[in-house]
Parts: structure tokens; C-alpha cells; sequence
């Protein structure tokens, strides 16, 4: 991309990218029909789409109202959350690899949330002492790079702050007892058993107040600013307003992501690469990687409910399953194109 | 140079045991009530502590000059992690629970991931931080990978709940017998690296024209970071810092010729991690804080200093 077509073509709409999100969110209604319709009562796909559209029998109504549809939400919010938040930091840090499990945003919000889990606190607590430690962990290690955020200063802090927050979070879970471990555990790996309009209610509006902002705000801005600092500077982009505006909107969405899920792996790391290898377009591709993380969550539930018969497994065991072997596959491929 | 290493190493067991005049009755009289303690359960958790230091030391100090990465550790670059997927692998689908089960499922882990990072590191493109993230990634994902497979079965969390942190608690002689041979491969091979190591750091033409094979080398390099590496793990699981700040704490004294390194290094490493274990067992009294725990939150601060410092 040359400066000339960033001036032409500033919001960077291209046909491709909207065919990819299209695409993607189109699928992602599929599955949730399937996924609404999927269970121990089964309901056709045109009875879903009827009860969805308030045509449906209490029964229906009642099944997916109450109990399917709000996991289905908060999936596909936390998926998009994730995915949005991840698309950032890769964006920020120019680095495929930086998304913010490894850079120990997600080990700020787990630690916190073992916290709570070991003092016997009720599921809301959790979820504020993940937000607040996510928030706190990227404060700190925003603080410790220094202003600049340099990228690589930023990775290797980053890197530095999650492997002291995993040497946190082993010495808390030694000290639960075996039922709380297991609950820490299954927190850990990310599931999305149980969750209801408390938890899907919050998460949409959070989302619908800091992804409209992020898209339109920080979004042009950060396509530029991957050519390098000065190249923005010249093109009139507040450059350490827009960076610390989107890291900590970025931090925001996925802080909350993990509070309501638990830290799903890998959809903040897959999702913004999804949606890049798709579209092919430079930047950090929002809207695209929103809607591939939608469909990626939701469509990782849908799995992890009915993959056995016997038990529902948690979302996080799917999701790293898949993210473990494209990230074998990534580090190979991308070392053999010398961008690692 | 020698007598300034034996004093280091007597502070290192002199802090372990805190009153030196019981401890050397507990050691040489059968008849002191400290002989049971010391013997039964201070001592194999020394030794242990001597052997895990060691072998974390030497592994992160070859893997910087094989990599020719300042940030090197195998525990930042997940091979601590693999081993720890491969125990838990083991303990959960094997039902394996004892040390000689675990140590073969470690070595398998440390391998595989040793070999990855390699992979991934060995490139002259890979540029410090580049390679800093794979291993978090690794780290990540074989984290995910471990309390995905204790969730299946909360008998094994409570099994392998105080290895997952790293530690000696579990410390008795058996264990230090078992371990010995692989430690001592590892020790023998990681030395006898040292100076083809050397050779290989002034790049692979100038190697060959000193008479050193390149490949040989790296693979004799890889088997010796798994070996001290996995039978570490194996013992008292993932320990993170140990082997990347004392080369770094080292190289300003010695200069970067290794045969000058991995000795200090192999006296300085265990200094640390002991250090560590009885900071943790009085911060953490009546219980105790892991050795892993502490050796992140006392050397991750020194890891963020010294990216600071770098520029």
C-alpha cells in the first residue's frame, strides 16, 4: 500500500474485505440457527428463524429465549471482543505473533479472577477482578515499555509480565482445594456453560460502546501507522493519542471478553490472521477479524456441545486444539518467510 | 577462581540450613535429633535443588550462545512447558505417578519443543524479541494444553497441583537417584559442548575451517538442553528466570568464552534457585511459596530491567 492510495481511499473499503466480513457474519447466522436449534430438544431451522422473529410456540420460545440464545450471544460477543482486541495489538505491535494472551494482558485477568476463585468469591466478583486485572496488566506493562511503545520493547515486557503472572497463578492454584482448583481450571480453559443474560447483557454494552469507536476512530489511523511512525506523523496521525487510545481500548474489550468466558485461547491470536490471509488487505483489518471471531467462537461452542454424547466440553478445549496446531503451522511458515 | 566458587557454594547450602552447628551434627552424628531431619528431608531436597539449578543454568547458557539470542530460557521459550504438557499427558491418559514414568514423558516433551524453537530461533532473522514471543506463544498454548487435560480429571490436579508450579516439596532421595544419570548425561554433554560451542559462535564457515561440524554440534547441543532440561522438569516441574539471568549475571565476569561460563554458571544457578526455595519456605511459612514462583517474581523484575536496559 503507497501513501497516494491511502489518500485516495482513507476509510479502506475493499470489495474483497466486505465479501470476506459478509462471508463470515453470513456463516456465523447459519451456525447460530443450527446452534439454536441443536440440543436435547431439537428444533427445525425454520422454527428457530420463526421463534427468533417472534412467530414461535412458548415452548420454542421459552428453550431458545432463555437458555440457548444467551450462550449463543455471549459467544459470539466474546469471540468478536477477542478477535477485535487482538487485531490491535497485532496492529501495534507489527508482529503477527503479538496478540494479547502472549503479551500478558490475558494473565492479568486470569490471575485476578484465581484470586477470587481461591477467597470463594461469586461469579460477578470474578469477572470484575479480571477486568480490572487485565486493565492493570496492560497499565503496567504500557508503563514499564515507557511512552515510546516501541514494539519490541513492548514484546519482550509484555512476554516478561506473563511469565511472572503464570508463576502467580501456579502458586494460587496450589493453595485451592480440589474443588475450587477445578473450578479455577475450567475458569482458565475458557467455557461458556451456563451463561445467561447477566453475563450476555453487560458484554453488549460494553461492545456496542467501544467497537463503533474503535472501527471508526482508531481503525484508518492504524492502517497507516503500520508504515512506520514517521509516515503517519506526516499524514497529520496523532500518533501516541492513537496508540494508547487503541491499546487501551483494545485491553478494555478483551478484559471483558475474558471476564464473561474465561480466556478462550487463541481467538484474539487467529481470528486478526483469519481475517488478514482472507481479505489480503494491509492494517488491522477490524470489521473482517470482528466478524471471523464471531464465527469462530460460536462456531467452536457449537462444537464443543455436541462434539460427545456423554458431556459438554469447555469452549477453550476446542479453540486450543485448533489455535495449537495453526500456531505450528504458523511459526513454520511465517519463519520460512522470515516474518517471525 | 576455585575458592571463590566453593565460597559461593557453601553460602548457597550455608542460607539452605539455618544454623550451621546443628546442621553439622545433624550430618555426622546418628544420634542428634537433627539426623533424621536433615538426612531424610533437607538434604535430598538440597541436592535436588543443586541438580535442578545446575541444569536450568547450563541449558539457558548453551541455548543463548546456540541461539545467539540474549534471551534465551527454557523457560521462556516453553521447553519447561512441553515436558510439563507431557507429565500431565502422562498422568491423566497413562495414569503414570511415579518420577521414572514421568522423566521419559518430560525428556519426550522437552524434545519436541527444544527442537520447535530451534526451528523457529536458529535463523540468523530471528531477532531476540521475535524469538521471545514464539516461546510465549509455545508457553501459551502448552499452558492451555495442561489445565485442558487436568480438567478431565480432578484426581490429577491434586497430583500434579504443586509440580504445576515448580517446586521441591516433593524432594526424597529416590528422586535424586533416579534423576542422577540423566542429570550427569546432561552435565557431561552440555560441558563437552562448550568449546565446539565456541567455534560455532564466530558463524558456520569459520566453525568448519576450525575443524567443528556445524550439524553435529547443534544436535549435540539440542540432546543436551533436553536432557537437563526435561529431567528438571520431570523433578519439580516448569522453573522459569533461573536460566536466563545467571549467563547474564555471569557473562560480564567471564567474557563470553563458554568453558569459562558454564563453570560459574553451574556454581551460580544452583545459588539462585536454593535461594529462592528458602525465600519461599519463610514467606510462605507455615506453608511454603514454589521455588517457580518466586524465581518469576524475583526474576522478572531483573528480565524487565534488563530489556529497559538494552534499548
Amino acid at each position: 500500500m503507497t501513501l497516494t492510495e491511502v489518500r485516495r481511499n482513507p476509510v479502506g473499503i475493499r470489495p474483497r474485505a466486505v465479501v470476506v466480513g459478509v462471508t463470515a457474519v453470513v456463516a456465523t447466522l447459519v451456525v447460530s440457527v443450527f446452534s439454536l436449534g441443536t440440543g436435547d430438544f431439537p428444533i427445525a431451522p425454520a422454527d428457530v428463524v420463526a421463534t427468533l422473529f417472534g412467530a414461535g410456540n412458548p415452548a420454542h420460545e421459552f428453550i431458545i429465549n432463555e437458555l440457548r440464545l444467551p450462550r449463543l450471544i455471549v459467544a459470539i460477543l466474546v469471540g468478536a471482543a477477542l478477535a477485535a482486541g487482538g487485531a490491535v495489538f497485532q496492529s501495534l505491535v507489527r508482529n503477527p505473533l503479538g496478540s494479547p494472551d502472549m503479551l500478558g494482558v490475558t494473565n492479568g485477568a486470569s490471575t485476578a479472577a484465581l484470586v477470587v476463585v481461591i477467597l470463594g468469591g461469586s461469579d460477578l466478583q470474578l469477572s470484575i477482578a479480571a477486568i480490572a486485572g487485565g486493565m492493570t496488566a496492560t497499565l503496567l506493562i504500557q508503563l514499564i515499555a515507557g511512552r515510546a511503545l516501541h514494539g519490541f520493547r513492548f514484546i519482550l515486557v509484555g512476554v516478561g509480565m506473563a511469565a511472572i503472572l503464570t508463576g502467580i497463578s501456579g502458586y494460587l492454584l496450589t493453595r485451592g482445594q480440589q474443588m475450587e482448583n477445578a473450578r479455577a481450571l475450567l475458569w482458565l480453559t475458557g467455557s461458556l456453560d451456563g451463561r445467561s443474560w447477566t453475563q450476555a447483557v453487560p458484554l453488549l454494552v460494553v461492545l456496542g460502546a467501544v467497537l463503533p469507536l474503535l472501527v471508526l476512530a482508531c481503525g484508518p489511523g492504524l492502517r497507516i501507522l503500520e508504515m512506520g511512525d514517521d509516515a503517519a506523523s506526516a499524514l497529520g496521525v496523532p500518533v501516541s493519542l492513537l496508540r494508547n487510545g487503541a491499546l487501551l481500548a483494545a485491553a478494555l474489550l478483551v478484559s471483558f471478553g475474558a471476564a464473561a468466558a474465561g480466556p478462550v485461547a487463541f481467538v484474539a491470536l487467529i481470528a486478526p490472521h483469519l481475517a488478514k490471509r482472507l481479505t489480503r488487505a494491509p492494517g488491522p483489518n477490524l470489521l473482517p477479524s470482528i466478524a471471523v471471531g464471531a464465527l469462530l467462537l460460536s462456531g467452536a461452542d457449537f462444537i464443543a456441545q455436541h462434539a460427545l454424547d456423554d458431556r459438554v466440553l469447555p469452549v477453550g478445549v476446542i479453540t486450543g486444539l485448533v489455535g495449537g496446531a495453526y500456531l505450528v503451522w504458523l511459526l513454520t511458515t511465517e519463519r520460512r518467510a522470515g516474518r517471525i | 577462581m576455585a575458592l571463590a566458587a566453593v565460597l559461593v557454594l557453601s553460602v548457597g547450602f550455608g542460607a539452605r540450613f539455618l544454623s550451621s552447628g546443628e546442621v553439622w551434627a545433624g550430618l555426622t552424628d546418628p544420634a542428634s535429633d537433627y539426623y533424621r531431619i536433615v538426612h531424610e528431608m533437607r538434604l535430598p531436597r538440597t541436592l535436588l535443588g543443586l541438580m535442578v539449578g545446575m541444569a536450568l543454568g547450563l541449558a539457558g547458557a548453551i541455548m543463548q550462545a546456540l541461539t545467539r539470542n540474549p534471551l534465551a530460557d527454557p523457560g521462556l521459550l516453553g521447553i519447561n512447558a512441553g515436558a510439563s504438557a507431557a507429565v500431565a499427558s502422562a498422568a491423566v491418559f497413562f495414569g503414570v505417578g511415579t518420577f521414572f514414568g514421568y522423566v521419559w514423558f518430560a525428556l519426550a516433551g522437552a524434545a519436541v519443543v527444544t527442537a520447535l524453537v530451534y526451528a523457529v530461533g536458529g535463523g540468523r532473522s530471528a531477532t531476540p524479541a521475535r524469538l521471545a514471543l514464539a516461546g510465549a506463544a509455545l508457553n501459551a498454548t502448552l499452558y492451555s494444553y495442561v489445565s485442558a487435560t487436568l480438567l478431565s480429571d480432578t484426581q490429577a490436579i491434586d497430583k500434579v497441583k504443586f509440580w504445576t508450579a515448580g517446586s521441591l516439596a516433593s524432594a526424597d532421595f529416590e528422586t535424586v537417584e533416579l534423576l542422577l544419570p540423566f542429570f550427569l548425561a546432561g552435565l557431561l554433554a552440555g560441558l563437552l559442548v562448550a568449546r565446539p560451542l565456541n567455534a560455532l559462535s564466530l558463524g558456520d564457515d569459520a566453525a568448519r575451517a576450525l575443524g567443528a561440524r556445524p550439524g553435529v554440534i547443534r544436535v549435540a547441543v539440542i540432546v543436551a538442553v533436553t536432557l537437563l532440561c526435561g529431567s528438571a522438569t520431570a523433578a519439580c516441574g516448569p522453573i522459569v528466570f533461573v536460566g536466563l539471568l545467571i549467563p547474564h549475571l555471569v557473562r560480564p565476569v567471564t567474557g563470553p568464552d563458554l568453558r569459562w561460563m558454564l563453570p560459574y554458571t553451574a556454581v551460580l544457578a544452583p545459588v539462585l534457585l536454593l535461594g529462592a526455595d528458602v525465600l519461599g519456605r519463610i514467606l510462605g511459612s507455615p506453608g511454603e511459596l514454589q521455588v517457580g514462583t518466586v524465581t518469576a517474581v524475583l526474576g522478572g523484575p531483573l528480565f524487565l530491567y534488563l530489556v529497559r536496559a538494552a534499548k
